[in-house]
């Protein structure tokens, strides 16, 4: 995994409630063995009509959106089922950080351990970008901010552990190999 | 030691390192169950970092989404929705072969989906940890297990040290008591719990279901409830293990049996919330009041009574969502067109469901209109069925009776509607093209899903089951 610092985009919004990880990315994308090239099933079901047409109207289809990072989506963000498949599909696309008011738990630690920032903001905030899409955020991750057009800022919080995996781009399982030792000497004092 | 709760006997029981200001806790998994779709990557990853598998015996692998529920042909070839998902399946063939792990694979007497095979064979066991690649993981909860789903990335990490890196999750009770009414099930309780405490009001907690109607429950019913926790944003859903969860697992292949099976006993019986213990969450749910409920929206949170009028759209999603699935507010539910029906998945694909469903449709016909698809749990279950003759009742009422697998849940294995087809589902999800592009989902009790097949539309079972009292 690489450093991740800042992000630094203009955004893309999605201000729907509740966006679950099917509609990222739909089940009959992930019979793949594969972490790359999900990005063009990103929102597949939205992206492309039954014909398979782009729906020119959908955030992601529209010029604007051409090299954005930041994904400002509604509360509640992924939503349901398990698949890694979701960050990873974010990720192909070019997707660097989601923000929303609420990220729904494995979605969460999913996308932190692949280098994807999920930040949970406040109500007030979220709205904020909500309703001004296409502005160009700053996201500064180690000292935890998102500096506005204006020079405001929005602080966040990420779990300690997630943050100093992102700026440093070192990933977990590192750190678990690390306490073999103890996760032995658990196993000897369970095995009685 | 202060009054604690199951969810933190069983936390307390698994730590390896404790979580401090800067990392989580290292905590231990006793079972590891893994399934096609979510585990090629992690293995990829232990080979290249030249990992093996730390507890093969404690990881238990079989192939559920992207398998066929159509027979092979004669000559052995499954009808796969494509040669990627035929590749997937034999990947964790290569992959189970190669690491040491035990496949419950084709040809497999266990073969089925992971969350019904793992209780099925007495794997999952009370005051376990139990994880999966797969958020319906939460099932396992029934047994007083904390079972949760996770990522890929994590299926790697437990593969490699058959441990996680977590943050101790917070409590919520759920408090259940009074009594369900005739033709209110399980399904129609969580449906309600999910309703009430909406889409994202677990996300952050473990839910710990309580109270007289909890411990009424049989195992079948109580894995439905706990099933569906992650519809209401928590991870896991934990039972207390009592009697019906220690008469279900006794001389099931995997716990220990005889005088050990006794001292298992009183060691499980140990994995129940002290009195005094504080929970940071609390609702109370009262059962006398639930009437059969189904889905009407887009997510499980958009629940109602099936003989209540459609609600009015609280909100732009709610009425993306009615639009969506093509109702009106103000209006019933009841009687609207039905395309499919679906009884299956590991919300209510065991033998009690498939009993209820057939309990209706025995001496009855599928609608002309409508197209059902029976499809069992596990290969186990499947035969069950069988030896009673419940495949008989379902043939002879039309409906289609099929291979075990997770089917049309998410229809990953070419088991889909098509586009604007209303189904009514005993699965866990009704998001938008869930069930296939387009596709209108309606989550539902085996009940309502087998009265719904015999009328057309969507239809309350209490009337088929008052006729048949009568």
């Amino acid at each position: 995994m690489k450093p991740l610092t800042h992000v630094h985009s203009r955004t893309v919004v999605l201000p729907h409630e509740n966006i679950d990880t099917d509609r990222i990315i739909p089940a009959r994308f992930l019979t793949t063995t594969q972490r790359e090239g999900l990005g063009k099933a990103l929102f597949n079901d939205w992206r492309y009509r039954t014909d398979g047409s782009a729906d020119a109207d959908f955030a992601l289809n529209q010029p604007a959106a051409l090299g954005c990072e930041i994904l400002v989506a509604g509360r509640n963000f992924g939503c349901g089922s398990s698949r890694e498949h979701a960050p990873w599909a974010l990720l192909d696309f070019g997707i660097r950080a989601v923000l929303s008011s609420e990220i729904a738990d494995i979605f969460r630690g999913n996308a932190l351990k692949n280098g994807l920032l999920a930040v949970v903001l406040s109500e007030g905030e979220h709205r904020y970008l909500l309703e001004h899409p296409g502005i160009e955020l700053s996201i500064d991750i180690e000292r935890g901010f998102i500096e506005l057009p204006d020079g405001g800022r929005f602080t966040f919080e990420l779990e300690p552990f997630a943050r100093h995996c992102l700026l440093s781009g070192v990933d977990q399982l590192g750190f678990l190999l690390q306490h073999e030792t103890d996760i032995a000497n658990f196993e000897m004092r369970n095995a009685a | 030691m202060s009054a604690r709760t199951l969810l933190d006997k069983i936390w307390d029981a698994h730590v390896v390192r404790d979580e401090t200001a800067s990392t989580p806790a290292i905590l231990y998994v006793d079972l590891h169950l893994v399934h096609e779709v979510t585990s090629p990557q992690a293995f990829t990853e232990l080979r290249q970092r030249g990992l093996r598998v730390r507890q093969p015996q404690r990881t238990l692998a079989t192939f559920d989404h992207s398998t066929p529920t159509l027979p092979a042909d004669a000559a052995g070839k499954r009808p796969y929705v494509s040669l990627e998902a035929e590749s997937q399946v034999a990947q964790l063939e290569i992959n189970t072969r190669e690491f040491g792990v035990e496949l419950q694979g084709w040809g497999s007497a266990h073969r089925g989906i992971v969350h019904v095979i793992g209780p099925e064979l007495g794997a999952t066991q009370p005051g376990m940890t139990i994880v999966c690649g797969d958020s319906h993981t939460s099932t396992h909860g029934a047994f007083g297990a904390l079972a949760f789903g996770i990522g890929t990335t994590e299926v790697g990490h437990v593969l490699a040290t058959q441990c996680l890196l977590q943050r101790k999750p917070k409590s919520f009770a759920i408090t259940v008591t009074g009594k369900l009414q005739p033709g209110v099930t399980a399904k129609d309780l969580v449906l309600h719990i999910i309703g009430t405490v909406g889409v994202n009001g677990g996300t952050g907690y473990v839910f710990e279901y309580r109270g007289g109607t909890i411990e009424a429950l049989s195992m079948e019913e109580r894995m439905t409830v706990c099933n569906m926790s992650i519809e209401a944003g928590a991870r896991a859903g934990l039972i207390a293990p009592d009697a019906t969860t220690f008469a279900y697992l006794r001389g099931r292949a995997r716990v220990p049996q005889g005088a050990a099976f006794d001292a298992a006993v009183a060691q499980w019986s140990t994995f129940k919330t002290d009195a005094g213990a504080r929970f940071d969450h609390e609702v109370q749910i009262d059962a006398a009041k639930i009437r059969p409920s189904v889905t009407y929206g887009t997510h499980p949170g958009m629940v109602m009574a099936l003989d209540a009028s459609i609600p009015a759209a609280a909100n732009a999603q709610e009425k993306r969502a009615l639009n969506y699935m093509r109702l009106e507010a103000g209006k019933a539910l009841a009687g609207t067109p039905v395309d499919i029906v679906f009884l299956g998945s590991c919300t209510n694909s065991r033998l009690s469901d498939l009993r209820a469903a057939a309990d209706v449709l025995r001496g009855r016909k599928v609608a002309q209109r409508v197209r059902m698809l029976v499809v069992p749990g596990s290969e186990q279950i499947k035969r069950d069925a069988e030896s009673e003759g419940l495949h008989e009742i379902f043939r002879a009422a039309g409906a289609e009776w099929r291979e075990a697998g997770c089917s049309m849940c998410l229809g990953m294995n070419g088991d889909i509607g098509q586009p604007g087809q209303l189904v009514v589902s005993t699965s866990n999800r009704n998001f938008e093209g869930r069930q296939g592009p387009g596709v209108r989902t309606v989550l539902a009790s085996p009940l309502v899903a087998a009265a719904s097949a015999i009328a057309g539309h969507i239809a309350d079972p209490r009337e088929l089951l008052a006729e048949a009292a009568a």
